[in-house]
This record gives C-alpha cells, sequence and structure tokens, in this order.
C-alpha cells in the first residue's frame, strides 16, 4: 500500500491534469496547478472517495495546498 | 438598410465516416456507410442494437484532455469541429476584432449521457457525491460558451435548440447576426452525442428507429420502399461563416455564398408531418424567397430524408410542389443514408456537405436506395454520386415539434 501523500499526490495530478512530479508538497492547488473553483471542488471529492470519508464544506475550504491536504487525511484518518 | 453578404470560410466536422471533414466527405462521395453495432454498452435487451457513432476520437491536437474530462461528448465534438472550422478559415482573432466575431452551435439534447450518469450518483451515491461539473459539462450552450473561452470570441454566444433543426437555425440565424451587421464573423453548427441507454432507449420507445439488427449498413435507405426508421447518429460540425467584404480583404478561401434561410413550423404532430409535406414547403419556399433565386438554379436538394415512412414521403411531396417544373433537372440526396441522422448536428454537417458539392460540382449518393417508394420518382441519387453542374444548393431539416429550416448556398 502506498503511503497517504503519494495517494493525495497521484490524485491530485490526475484532477488537475498535472504530472505527479509537478504536485509538491508546498504547491496551492489554484496558485501553482491551476486549479478553479470547480476543480478544487472535485478534487476533495476524489480524496473523499480514495479515503472513505466525508470532508465537511468549512474544512474543504482549509485545503488550499498539497501538504494541507496529506495534513487532513493524516490527522483524520490516521 | 441593404444586408450584408455573407460567406463561408471555414469548415470543421466529427462524424460517423471520420473525424474531419476531408476523410468524411471522401467516405460520401464513395458511397460508404458508417453505420456498426453498438459496443460501447449493453444493447441485448433493446429493439434497435446499431447506430453510426463516432469512431477512434480524440480532443489530442485541438485542446486540454483534462478540460475535456468535464464536458459531455458532444461538447467535445462540437469543440474539435469548430476550431478545424477556425483552423480552416486562417482568421486570427484579435483585440480589434474580437468583439465582433460571435458564436451559434446548439445541440438537440445536448448531455443526455452525463444526465443519466449523474442520475445514478444521486440514485446510488447520494447528492453529495455529484460532480460540481455536471452541469457546466452537460448543458447545450457549452459549446458556444467553451469556443468564446477557448479563442477570446466576444461577440454574441448562441445555442438554439430546435430538434433536428438545430444545426440549420443555428447556422440560418447566425448568417442573419452578419447580414444585419451585427456581427463580421460567426462560427455556426450544431454537435450531438445521443447513443447512451437513455437516447436509444426513448427513440426506438418513440418507433422512430430501425430495427434491421441483421443488417445494420443497409438500415437507413431514405425514399427505399423497405425503409423502417432512421439510425441514430453522433457527431458535430461547423462552419465559420464571414460577412463578404470582411473575407475579400483577408484573403480568405471562401466556399460558397450562404443566399437564403426560410423557416416554418408544422402545426399539426409532435413527431409525424403532414402527408403532403406542407411545412417542409412553406421552409423550402421561403428560402427561396429569402435568396430571391430561380428554381432552376437549385441543381442540388441535400434532403432530410431520415429513412422514416412518413417523412420521406411527405418531403418529397414537398420538394414536387416547391420546385414545380424545375424538378426535372434538380438532384436529391439524403447523405443520411450513409452516416445516419444526427440529430442537432444533421442541419450543420448536411450544410457541410452543401457547400462541398457546390465545391467539386458533385450530388452526393443515396445509398441503400434499391426500389424507390410509390411517389418517389424524382432523381434521388441512388447508390453512386452524380457529377453534375450545381450553382446552388437547398438544405432541409426538420424536427420534432414540427419545426423546419431551409438554406441556400449558392456559388460565389
Amino acid at each position: 500500500m502506498s503511503s497517504i501523500e503519494e495517494r493525495v499526490k497521484k490524485i491530485v495530478a490526475e484532477q488537475l491534469g498535472v504530472k505527479e512530479d509537478e504536485v509538491k508538497a508546498e504547491a496551492s492547488f489554484v496558485e501553482d496547478l491551476g486549479a478553479d473553483s470547480l476543480d478544487t471542488v472535485e478534487l476533495v471529492m476524489a480524496l473523499e472517495e480514495e479515503f472513505e470519508t466525508e470532508i465537511p464544506d468549512e474544512e474543504a475550504e482549509k485545503i488550499t495546498t498539497v501538504q494541507l491536504a496529506i495534513d487532513y487525511i493524516n490527522a483524520n484518518l490516521a | 438598410m441593404s444586408r450584408k453578404r455573407v460567406v463561408v470560410t471555414g469548415l470543421g466536422m466529427v462524424s460517423p465516416l471520420g473525424n474531419t471533414v476531408a476523410e468524411t466527405w471522401d467516405g460520401i462521395l464513395q458511397g460508404k456507410s458508417g453505420v456498426a453495432p453498438i459496443a460501447t454498452f449493453d444493447v441485448s435487451a433493446f429493439s434497435t442494437q446499431f447506430s453510426a457513432s463516432v469512431k477512434d476520437f480524440s480532443v489530442d491536437g485541438y485542446f486540454a484532455a483534462k478540460d475535456a474530462r468535464k464536458m459531455d461528448p458532444f461538447i467535445q465534438f462540437g469543440m474539435v469541429a469548430g476550431i478545424q472550422a477556425m483552423r480552416d478559415s486562417g482568421l486570427e482573432v484579435t483585440e480589434e476584432n474580437a468583439t465582433r466575431i460571435g458564436v451559434s452551435i446548439g445541440s438537440g439534447i445536448g448531455g443526455i449521457g452525463t444526465i443519466e450518469d449523474g442520475t445514478l450518483v444521486v440514485e446510488h451515491k447520494g447528492p453529495r457525491r455529484m460532480s460540481p461539473f455536471f452541469v457546466p459539462g452537460a448543458i447545450i450552450n457549452m459549446i458556444a460558451g467553451n469556443l468564446s473561452i477557448h479563442y477570446g470570441l466576444r461577440g454574441p454566444n448562441l445555442a438554439v435548440t430546435t430538434a433536428c433543426t438545430t444545426g440549420t437555425h443555428c447556422i440560418g440565424l447566425a448568417a442573419r447576426s452578419i447580414m444585419y451587421g451585427e456581427t463580421d464573423v460567426m462560427l455556426a453548427g450544431g454537435a450531438e452525442m445521443a447513443t447512451t441507454p437513455v437516447g436509444l432507449g426513448g427513440f426506438a420507445a418513440a418507433r422512430a428507429l430501425s430495427t434491421r439488427n441483421d443488417n445494420p449498413t443497409a438500415a437507413s435507405r431514405p425514399w427505399d420502399k423497405d425503409r423502417d426508421g432512421f439510425v441514430l447518429g453522433d457527431g458535430a460540425g461547423v462552419m465559420v461563416l464571414e460577412e463578404y467584404e470582411h473575407a475579400k480583404a483577408r484573403g480568405a478561401k471562401i466556399y460558397a455564398e450562404l443566399v437564403g434561410f426560410g423557416m416554418s413550423g408544422d402545426a399539426y404532430h409532435m413527431t409525424s408531418p403532414p402527408a403532403d409535406g406542407a411545412g417542409a414547403a412553406l421552409s423550402m419556399q421561403n428560402a427561396i424567397n429569402d435568396a430571391a433565386i430561380a428554381l432552376e438554379d437549385i441543381n442540388y436538394i441535400n434532403a432530410h430524408g431520415t429513412s422514416t415512412p412518413a417523412g420521406d414521403k411527405a418531403e418529397c411531396h414537398a420538394v414536387k410542389a416547391v420546385m414545380k417544373s424545375a424538378v426535372d433537372q434538380v438532384a436529391v440526396s439524403s447523405t443520411k443514408s450513409m452516416i445516419g441522422h444526427l440529430l442537432g448536428a444533421a442541419g450543420a454537417v448536411e450544410a457541410i456537405f452543401s457547400v462541398l458539392a457546390i465545391r467539386d460540382q458533385v450530388a452526393p449518393p443515396t445509398i441503400n436506395l434499391d426500389n424507390p417508394d410509390e411517389g418517389c420518382d424524382i432523381n434521388l441519387v441512388p447508390h453512386t454520386a452524380q457529377q453534375r453542374a450545381i450553382k446552388a444548393v437547398l438544405s432541409n431539416s426538420f424536427g420534432f415539434g414540427g419545426t423546419n429550416g431551409s438554406l441556400i448556398f449558392s456559388k460565389l
């Protein structure tokens, strides 16, 4: 099983249509990876699906970078 | 105010016979069929198990795959046809001309496959799993919207939806925008991708489709005695319409002039035309009046000719009524015999065939026309294309609801 970090990066790459090596931990979805507001909604849904969880909207809004997504999953699922 | 002249300067197409205009036109002139068994979903329970679908389609070389993921296939088809047409026209979009270039591309049904998928998500996974791209990925005006974003086109942005007359109306109304002086250039056409379980099931339930499952390539047979319904087709057609002086000033390649557009309503029945084709005849007559053209100059008619028992006969009647003695010299064919019925895209791809018929001085064939039905005693170009002098072409589309449209293109 790949690590949470690897799984998050893979999903980000797939959802935003970028190469996996561009998905650095510090990358912002909107600023660095070209996402728009709808992309980020769909990205959070993909993370929910992958990790079989529900991320409340108020929490989802705070997940703006790859690292914040990894942190959220680690804090809530680990 | 005298109206401006409108010419065709770019063409683009995705069809059951190929994903470019050239490949499709080549197949049309050879009388090839694009009909085949449906392999994209399980059709074992359906009364019709074949379609004229697009094959080997990719947005590669046109726009990003990650954007395509957010678009129903009908939008992808329309985008590719639109981009092909723009490239073919050689038109450059600038700060100066962007506000004078618009888009008028519709669809008869829109993102029915996306709507089916969304419905299943709500049913099985709940509304929280709906994609934020569900709505912009499914609605009918998103070819116009996405092309406008892609090229920075800031003129009128429209998507007329009139069932199987969509493509024809989108082109005719776009031409009028240019004639009126509102725009200099319009991308106009239609797209469709309704070969989905619900699309196929719906048309089958209306008894509109051929059920010739043992011989799909012979199923679309307009005017033939043994025709038993239309064949569902997918694809898109887009043409660049341009004000004549504008096109001339930039040295554009001009295919033909759009000289006439007519419309009418049947006021008769939801899905059937009146037997005398009165609505069809009125639409053709309105286009002929609009063009102020002599009947003898119309040398080819690209018929609606869907291969339904009632529709084909009514159209034949209407052609004879409108063309009067000039009917003896006109060739009338249905390219739907080869590519099926592309619904909202039909009028668009057929307008393109009409323009190419003028360019190449050839009338495309009606394949599978072995035994013309009673009363269909005009030159229906059976089996093989006919080289002939073609000055002007009339193209017909008729749709559910009794909505009709006719375009006339002429040699410049």
